[in-house]
């Protein structure tokens, strides 16, 4: 008996009889929307809200600071050294941009192939999304050395009267960041400008009004409205889809087009994407546990959505560790003794240490996925999620360092290590990472009420009165539906 | 304490099955300036109300070959004509090494099309709206459907309309003003 309270949390088992249920607990239109909408609009500040937001904004403003030596001092503050000259700036910043493909993939690949699991998550993956790119946006700028005209990134006119190198893939980099991180934004705001306006007519304050209320932008619920809005929000999926393949494909293209023995290779589009994705989903999953647990959502964010997850975490952190040992046999069977060389230093080198933290979180751990015990038990995945985020981390210091560090000239090589400046960076980016998300479950809607809304059963129009027998209701013609006699 | 000229009327549902049924005799009736109010788009419902589709996809294809003229053009000028830049003997312009931007930047430009388009074509951002100054409408995002049917429609009738909103089988008929009570 003990057990019943919460058996019915647990939707991970199938039942080919009945549909799969995606919100639990009986819940209907109303309730939903008191539930996701009183976390912000109702329930007080919890104090350990205030505590977390003072340790984030403190890390953030480290951060900043080291931001601010760097600019006094020049890059010298970190470690970088002779033949490695990409050090952590780069690390960092493609291990934010693959955070950042969680969220699209979830709100637009899983929106084309209609995944109707995929609304109880997308704003909050979203959500983490683009604060995984404001982070990864910060290292490409500081890293150029000269960031007073860090302007040349763009193509904007100076006093030089030269454009940018469009032939150059670092170029590529700053349009497809770009134009992710705009594409994301429009995509997360137009998803949440129906359930701005469900907290517009909730709030009871002036202020809340007038400032959900200028973000709702006058949203009605008109259905004239929701017409163009989904053939919007399907367009809008529609051209994430190919962006989502394209940002770690170019961001990889930094890599592969140089000539370093480990980088030229060219699985590496395919590759950064499916650690991409790994990486987003365990970043999502690391954050989406705790705020289902703390905020009450456990009906809304079930065990059957988070098994999902796990799932994808399995098949793409698979792809991940294919790869691996597919570029260990094409150094071999290309017989090229650079290649054979980067990647036997890879695994037996100085830095072999960071290449087994890498293949063990990576490739060995997620492997217990394969168990729906282990899948499907909270503690468990929480755990799997951070060491996804260690191994993923340690893939991109692995590929930066190991090749720059033994280049062509033996007498330049040198060993890597990051200074205190480096470290602290790369720590207070989580800071402000965190600061973005907390501030984010405070003051905006962390479920996508309106379309949680859409997979409910009962927001069928053809259930109820009309339905009859099973649910095939949706086979049956228009026309004989219409009669009114099913 | 003038309540402002009248907007229409509404009625409320409860449950998207009978709002379906409702709005079938909405369109048949042949009412022209009206619409459905919901939480969230209601399967069936731009068959159900009559609506056609929208243009918005030209506008984004417009968007898309801006972009992707634009991105061309762009990469053409400023390498190959205003400042050549000769690397490594490779061709000023070279179709190969210009496609990921051209790519980006059809992508960014559909997208802002969509975005405004979409809001344009609703006539968006509107922050007031008469509808908002009934209490029982702001359940129109949360948990319940309306029927308005506006003042300006040619076939509204106030006593009329008022009836035929009635036999619906909804909850409450209402009168919506322009602006609030003062």
């Amino acid at each position: 008996m003990k057990a019943s309270a919460t058996d019915y949390l647990n939707n991970t088992v199938d039942d080919p009889t009945r549909p799969q249920e995606l919100i639990l607990g009986g819940n209907d239109f109303t309730t939903i929307t008191e539930k996701v909408s009183d976390i912000v609009l109702e329930r007080k500040t919890p104090l350990a809200w205030y505590v977390a937001f003072a340790l984030t904004s403190g890390l953030t403003a480290i951060m900043f600071l080291m931001i601010g030596y760097l600019f006094v001092k020049g890059v010298g503050v970190w470690g970088l050294n002779n033949p490695v000259g990409w050090g952590w700036a780069i690390v960092n910043f493609v291990f934010w941009v693959g955070i950042g493909h969680a969220g699209t993939l979830i709100s637009a690949i899983l929106f084309l192939l209609r995944q109707k699991w995929r609304t109880s998550i997308n704003r909050f993956a979203e959500a983490m999304t683009i604060f995984a790119v404001v982070c990864a946006g910060i290292f490409p700028g500081i890293h150029v050395g000269r960031v007073w005209v860090v302007y040349w990134l763009f193509p904007i006119p100076s006093y030089q009267a030269m454009w940018p190198n469009f032939r150059s893939p670092l170029l590529w980099d700053v349009f497809a960041v770009g134009t992710y991180a705009t594409v994301s934004l429009l995509f997360w705001y137009t998803g949440m400008v129906p359930d701005l306006a469900t907290l517009r007519d909730r709030a009871k304050g002036r202020l809340q009004q007038i400032i959900y209320g200028f973000f709702a932008l006058g949203w009605t619920g008109s259905h004239r409205h929701w017409h163009r809005y989904e053939k919007a929000y399907l367009l809008l999926a529609g051209l994430a889809t190919p962006l989502v393949l394209s940002v770690h494909s170019v961001v990889s293209f930094d890599f592969a087009t140089s000539q370093i023995p480990g980088w030229h290779t060219t699985i590496f589009p395919p590759y950064f994407v499916a650690g991409a994705v790994f990486s987003g989903f365990a970043m999502v999953g690391t954050l989406l546990i705790p705020a289902r647990q703390w905020f009450g959502l456990k009906e809304i964010i079930t065990l059957h959505h988070l098994e999902n997850m796990n799932k994808i975490i399995l098949a793409t952190g698979s792809m991940v560790g294919f790869a691996y040992a597919t570029e260990f046999f094409i150094a071999w069977y290309s017989g090229n003794p650079n290649e054979s060389f980067a990647f036997i230093n890879r695994a037996f080198g100085p830095y072999a240490w960071a290449y087994w933290i890498m293949v063990t979180c990576n490739v060995v751990t997620p492997q217990l996925f394969w168990f729906k015990k282990l899948r499907t038990s909270v503690p468990v995945m929480w755990i799997m999620y951070i060491f996804v985020n260690i191994g993923m981390w340690f893939e991109r210091f692995v590929i930066t360092v190991t090749s720059l560090s033994r280049d062509f000239l033996p007498s330049s090589w040198a060993y890597y290590r990051p200074t205190p400046v480096d470290i602290l960076t790369f720590v207070g980016s989580f800071g402000l990472f965190f600061t973005l998300v907390l501030l984010f479950i405070r003051f905006l809607p962390m479920v996508a009420m309106a379309e949680v809304k859409t997979v409910m059963p009962i927001a069928d129009a053809h259930s109820g009165t009309r339905r009859s027998v099973g649910d095939y209701h949706g086979d049956i013609p228009e026309h004989v539906r219409r009669k009114g006699d099913l | 304490m003038s309540r402002g000229a009248l907007y229409g009327l509404l009625t409320e549902f409860e449950s998207p099955s009978l709002l379906m049924e409702a709005v079938e005799k909405v369109r048949d009736a042949g009412f022209k300036k009206w619409d459905v109010h919901t939480p969230f788009p209601v399967h069936g419902m731009d068959d159900a109300m009559g609506i056609r589709g929208t243009r918005l996809p030209f506008l984004v294809l417009g968007g898309g070959l801006t972009g992707l003229g634009l991105a061309t053009l762009m990469q053409w000028w400023m390498n190959a004509v205003d400042y050549p830049f000769m690397i490594s003997g490779k061709p000023l312009f070279g179709l190969p090494a210009n496609i990921p931007i051209m790519f980006e930047l059809t992508v960014l430009f559909s997208a802002f099309a969509t975005f405004f388009g979409m809001w344009g074509l609703n006539g968006m951002p509107r922050l007031y709206n008469p509808l908002f100054t009934n209490r029982r409408f702001r359940r129109a995002t949360q948990d319940r459907f309306f029927i308005v049917i506006e003042a300006r429609d040619p076939g509204f009738q106030l006593d009329k309309t008022r009836e035929f909103l009635a036999s619906l089988g909804g909850a409450v008929v209402e009168e919506v003003r322009e602006s609030a009570e003062d």
